[in-house]
């Protein structure tokens, strides 16, 4: 037997072509089976569209359509009102593999959960033959581009088959036609899911779907207002890898450890950074680019021993509690569900990555009852769809005992089942996945923590809604009995003595003997000039664009129904997104999250009506008032329950 | 004959002006009334039945359910303030179905507005005859040598044979049976047999066991309503004939004659003018079971309950029904009257009720 020599092995040995690539790695990229491929596919495009519209302050307005020539084969269509891509990019981003604008920035985006649209072009073309049609307007008066591409998959480059243009309507957007082999029948589902979550999580955008029949879903926009913008970040110190130091300290242009410290890195001030030289033995002066690995290797040990402030977290675009209540509430209106709850957590980080968890939960309604409960998870937007016993917010689910909240769970443990939904949404400028794949959030304990309170919140809130039905019932019954029923036994009583119909003031106090307070929300409709909203996270575009916004309108009732005169403060919790107008009488304290009264002597037998408006919210985005009683024993108290503290 | 009603509306103003006067105090209008459950009766050694004891429950306009309960008290003694004014009377049914146009004093069902009708007559201590109720059931029937004078509605006294002037079915028990209405002219009997089923007083009277045994049949149609064991009561009193009670062998038929003897748990208030406390409990008894080894069913799981429970009756603490009901317990089985046609249809009037009579000493061997 010959040896075999590296001049051999040589001749086997060049650069695989991007088909090779993608054939290998398809299960990992979301093309594994012609079901996943077709979602893939789609929510390749929808992303883009989302992240584009955003980007340039658009409100998105997405139209999607499969149409199914012959069996196995769909042409997938995504379209948007996005800024257009310019001409001379249309064939490098739907024409190359991993080419990609996001691919360095530390910002939270959805285009880092998926290989790329040309991911698509390059499957499609594998395994249809066809070529992708790309239509792209960047300028209202300017003619649209019309682009048929191919793949070159040995050089990794785009073919621009043909190239003209045409007149469309829109005054900027980008409509991508892709030809795929995908199993529609079995797909369609997860399409249409994936569609109704992504427009629960982003409620500004409006979402149009055709199916091959025919049939048109509209997942209406039903918040007006852009997410904020989520803005670039530098890398913290805490989640940087050796080699990317190294990197980065190649390409920058500072000449002196210090600066490049300071200006390369998030949460370095100058106290931090003379902490961090000292922890590694370096001089400050030290130019990075003559920089040893040894002492790159001191600066990334000495980051994990100094304490270093967070990094900032406006680099996040959470959704907000009022849109996810809405748009929860706009899907599940055919459920008709008896309560949606939304609890936010405050940004935290994990390895020196921001992220912020946001929980809602659906329940009752037409939901059914003897099954496991519905888990909806996102990532940056993104619904996860697979993969969903292998995340940890499943975990962090199945390990609350569900038990004492209206849901069903054996031993205490596990997926509870119930008429519930769960709503779970992470955002990060780095979303730890368990695999390429990106379906699952990988088990890391800091946002296992976050997730759990965020659901904690929510377990709280129920608690409260169940006592709160329960303790209605009792207050409804106290109220027919003083109200219809003892007036009726006087009268019966004095008709028959022929007598005059006694008072009945003092023995309706004896009964109730309590505190009696009751609420009633209305809303109104106003004419934008008529408010003017002070300061707000939601600005109410809708107002100023037609005119008209939504007063929410909540009077709050207090009866003495004791003997003695009651003095007491009572909090009612406010949207953090809505603005106060009008309160009656003079509050004690308005802060974002309630408002507070201090009642002060209110005799026995007497009434207060408690008035304040809202603006910046939508019709039944406050549908409810949570009231507290403080300085007072509140089992005195029916309709309101005690303060715990801010 | 017109009866006087004014003691009857001064107790019902009575009840109005106790809610009337609270009001006024101010305090939580309430009425106090006995306990009418098991737990709550007493046997009463000088009329030699049952009554209720002293615990009391208070009906309070506290609570909601108290407080309908009170509106629908009020509604109910204003009806009957009316009826006794108009001179009209009600079935309880009627009533019922009246209580539809009470608005929030309305009952969800009969067995409400009944039970409350019993609470009247608890807390005045009337009848409800006396509140022009009458129950809808038509009485039992009877048949055997008496002749019973009832007065007619068109005011006319008229004699009755119950063998001579009746068909098969016998004489049909009026749901008044007071001396107004009706009267006893001759008894010639010895004993008077009350009879749970229909078929079996339909046995006795085909095979004669009225004439040949000198037997009053009373047909019970299970719990006997208020008019069949008042009827029986005045019989027994009035006549001096003693009484067995006749019926299938299980825990209900057990109850039927504990409130015909000792006087029932819901009409305990009035137990003096309804239970005859000398009538005897003839059979089917758990030991008839053994000795005539007659065709049985297994016991159900109420049927073990409520045995249970009589156990824990005061009216079932004697030896002869504690040994009983605990041998029945243990044989696990139960029995009809009508099983003793496994020896032939002649046999319960030929053999077992001949048999039991003279253990019981009403024939002579
Ligand atoms: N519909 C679109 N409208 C405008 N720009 C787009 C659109 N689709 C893609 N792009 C641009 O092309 C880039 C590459 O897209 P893609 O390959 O999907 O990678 P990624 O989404 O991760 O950036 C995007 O970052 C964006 O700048
Ligand atoms: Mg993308």
């Amino acid at each position: 037997m010959s040896k075999i020599t590296a001049l051999d092995l040589a001749k086997n040995q060049k650069e695989i072509s991007v088909a090779e690539f993608f054939e290998r790695n398809k299960h990992i990229l979301g093309f594994g089976n012609s079901t996943r491929a077709l979602l893939t596919s789609i929510k390749e495009g929808v992303d883009n569209s989302l992240d584009a519209c955003e980007e340039v302050n658009i409100l998105p307005d997405i139209y999607v359509e499969i149409s199914n020539h012959e069996d196995g084969e769909c042409r997938v269509i995504i379209e948007d009102n996005g800024p257009g891509v310019v001409k001379k990019q249309i064939k490098h981003i739907f024409g190359r593999l991993l080419y990609g604008s996001r691919f360095h920035a530390i910002r939270q985006s959805r285009g880092q959960q998926g290989i790329g649209i040309s991911a698509v072009v390059l499957y499609g073309q594998l395994t249809t033959g066809k070529h992708a049609t790309v239509i792209s307007k960047i300028q209202e008066d300017r003619p649209a581009a019309v682009l048929e591409l191919a793949i070159d998959t040995n050089k990794n480059r785009a073919e621009v088959i043909n190239q003209t243009i045409t007149h469309w309507d829109k005054p900027s957007g980008t409509r991508v036609e892709i030809s795929i082999i995908a199993d529609y029948k079995r797909g369609k589902r997860f399409v249409y899911d994936y569609l109704q979550s992504t427009s629960i999580v982003n409620p500004h955008a409006q979402i149009t779907y055709k199916e091959p029949d025919g049939a048109i879903h509209v997942f209406e926009r039903t918040s007006e207002v852009l997410p904020r913008k989520s803005v670039e970040i530098k890398p913290h110190p805490y989640g940087i890898e050796l080699g990317t130091l190294i990197k980065i300290a190649k390409n920058s242009k500072s000449r002196k450890l210090s600066s490049f410290l300071k200006t390369e890195f998030s949460s370095m001030g100058d106290r931090t950074v003379n902490v961090v030289c000292e922890e590694a033995q370096l001089e400050k002066n030290l130019n990075p680019k003559d920089m040893t690995r040894n002492e790159f290797l001191a600066i990334h040990k000495a980051f994990k021993k100094v304490k270093i402030m967070s990094p900032p977290t406006d680099c996040l675009s959470p959704i907000g509690e009022t849109l996810i209540k809405r748009s929860l509430k706009h899907e599940t209106r055919e459920i008709s569900p008896e309560f949606i709850i939304t609890a936010s957590r405050p940004a935290a980080t994990y390895s020196g990555n921001p992220f912020q968890i946001e929980a809602g939960l659906v329940y009752g309604g037409n939901l059914p009852k003897d099954s496991s409960v519905k888990i909806m998870r996102f990532a940056n937007r993104v619904p996860l769809l697979y993969q969903q016993g292998g995340c940890i917010t499943t975990e962090a689910i199945s390990s609350i005992d569900w038990r004492r909240y209206g849901l069903e769970q054996k031993s205490g443990k596990g997926i509870p089942s119930g008429p519930a939904i769960f709503l779970i949404h992470m955002s990060s400028t780095q979303i730890p996945f368990t695999s390429e794949s990106k379906e699952a959030i990988a088990d890391v304990s800091e946002i296992e923590n976050e997730i759990r309170l965020a659901l904690r919140i929510c377990a709280r809130k129920v608690q409260h809604h169940i006592h709160k039905k329960v303790r209605r019932k009792k207050t409804k019954e106290k109220f027919e009995l003083i109200t219809k029923i003892l007036p009726e036994i006087a009268n019966k009583s004095s008709k028959m003595l022929n007598k005059p119909v006694p008072s009945l003031e003092a023995i309706i106090t004896e009964i109730m003997d309590v505190v009696w307070i009751e609420d009633l929300i209305e809303y109104e409709k106003v004419k934008s000039n008529d408010v003017k909203p002070v300061q707000t996270t939601l600005i109410d575009e809708k107002m100023e664009k037609h005119g008209v916004g939504v007063i929410t309108k909540s009077t709050i009732m207090v009866v003495n129904y004791k003997r003695k005169p009651q003095k007491f403060n009572l909090y009612v919790l406010i949207p953090e997104d809505a603005v106060v107008g009008m309160v009656e009488p003079k509050p004690v304290k308005i802060s974002d999250k309630y408002i507070k009264w201090n009642l002060d002597d209110i005799p026995s037998a007497d009434k207060v009506d408690i008035i304040f408006e809202l603006a910046g919210l939508e019709e039944g985005d406050f549908d409810e008032n949570d009231i507290y009683t403080e300085d007072i024993n509140p089992s005195f108290v029916i309709g309101a329950d005690k303060w715990e503290g801010d | 004959m017109v009866k006087d009603y004014s003691n009857v509306i001064k107790k019902i103003d009575s009840i109005a002006s106790k809610i009337y006067d609270d009001l006024q105090k101010p305090e939580i209008p309430y009425l106090n009334l006995p306990t009418r459950s098991k737990s709550n009766i007493q046997f009463d050694e000088k009329l030699n039945v049952w009554k209720y004891g002293s615990n009391q429950i208070e009906r309070s306009a506290k609570s909601l359910d108290g407080a309908m309960m009170l509106l629908r008290t009020m509604y109910m003694v204003d009806f009957i303030k009316q009826m006794i004014k108009v001179k009209k009377s009600s079935t309880l049914r009627e009533m019922y179905y009246i209580s539809e146009g009470w608005d929030l004093g309305k009952f969800h069902s009969q067995n409400e507005s009944n039970l409350l009708a019993e609470d009247l007559e608890v807390i005045t201590s009337c009848m409800r005859e006396d509140f022009k109720l009458r129950p809808e059931e038509d009485g039992a029937r009877v048949i055997g040598n008496l002749t019973i004078e009832e007065l007619t509605r068109n005011n006319r006294k008229k004699k009755i044979h119950c063998q001579d002037d009746v068909g098969d079915s016998g004489y049909t028990i009026p749901y008044n049976v007071e001396s107004e209405k009706i009267n006893f002219k001759s008894i010639d009997a010895d004993f008077i047999i009350a009879i749970e089923t229909g078929g079996m007083f339909d046995r006795l009277v085909e095979n004669r066991f009225d004439t040949s045994y000198r037997a009053i049949l009373v047909h019970l149609k299970g719990q006997p309503a208020r008019s069949t064991r008042r009827f029986i009561k005045r019989m027994n009193e009035e006549s001096n004939i003693p009484v067995v009670v006749f019926t299938d062998c299980d825990p209900w038929s057990f109850r039927i004659f504990a409130s015909l003897s000792y006087g029932a748990i819901k009409t305990a208030h009035i137990s003096e003018y309804l239970a005859t406390p000398s009538s005897q409990f003839l059979g089917v008894t758990p030991s008839d079971i053994e000795n005539y080894k007659l065709p049985t069913d297994v016991l159900s799981r109420e049927d073990i309950k409520s045995l249970k429970s009589e156990l824990t009756d005061p009216r079932f603490q004697d030896q002869f029904w504690k040994n009983e009901i605990k041998l029945q317990l243990k044989l696990g089985k139960k029995s009809e009257q009508q099983a003793l046609a496994k020896y032939g249809l002649d046999y319960v009037t030929d053999t077992y009720l001949p048999e039991k009579l003279t253990e019981m000493g009403m024939i002579k061997k």
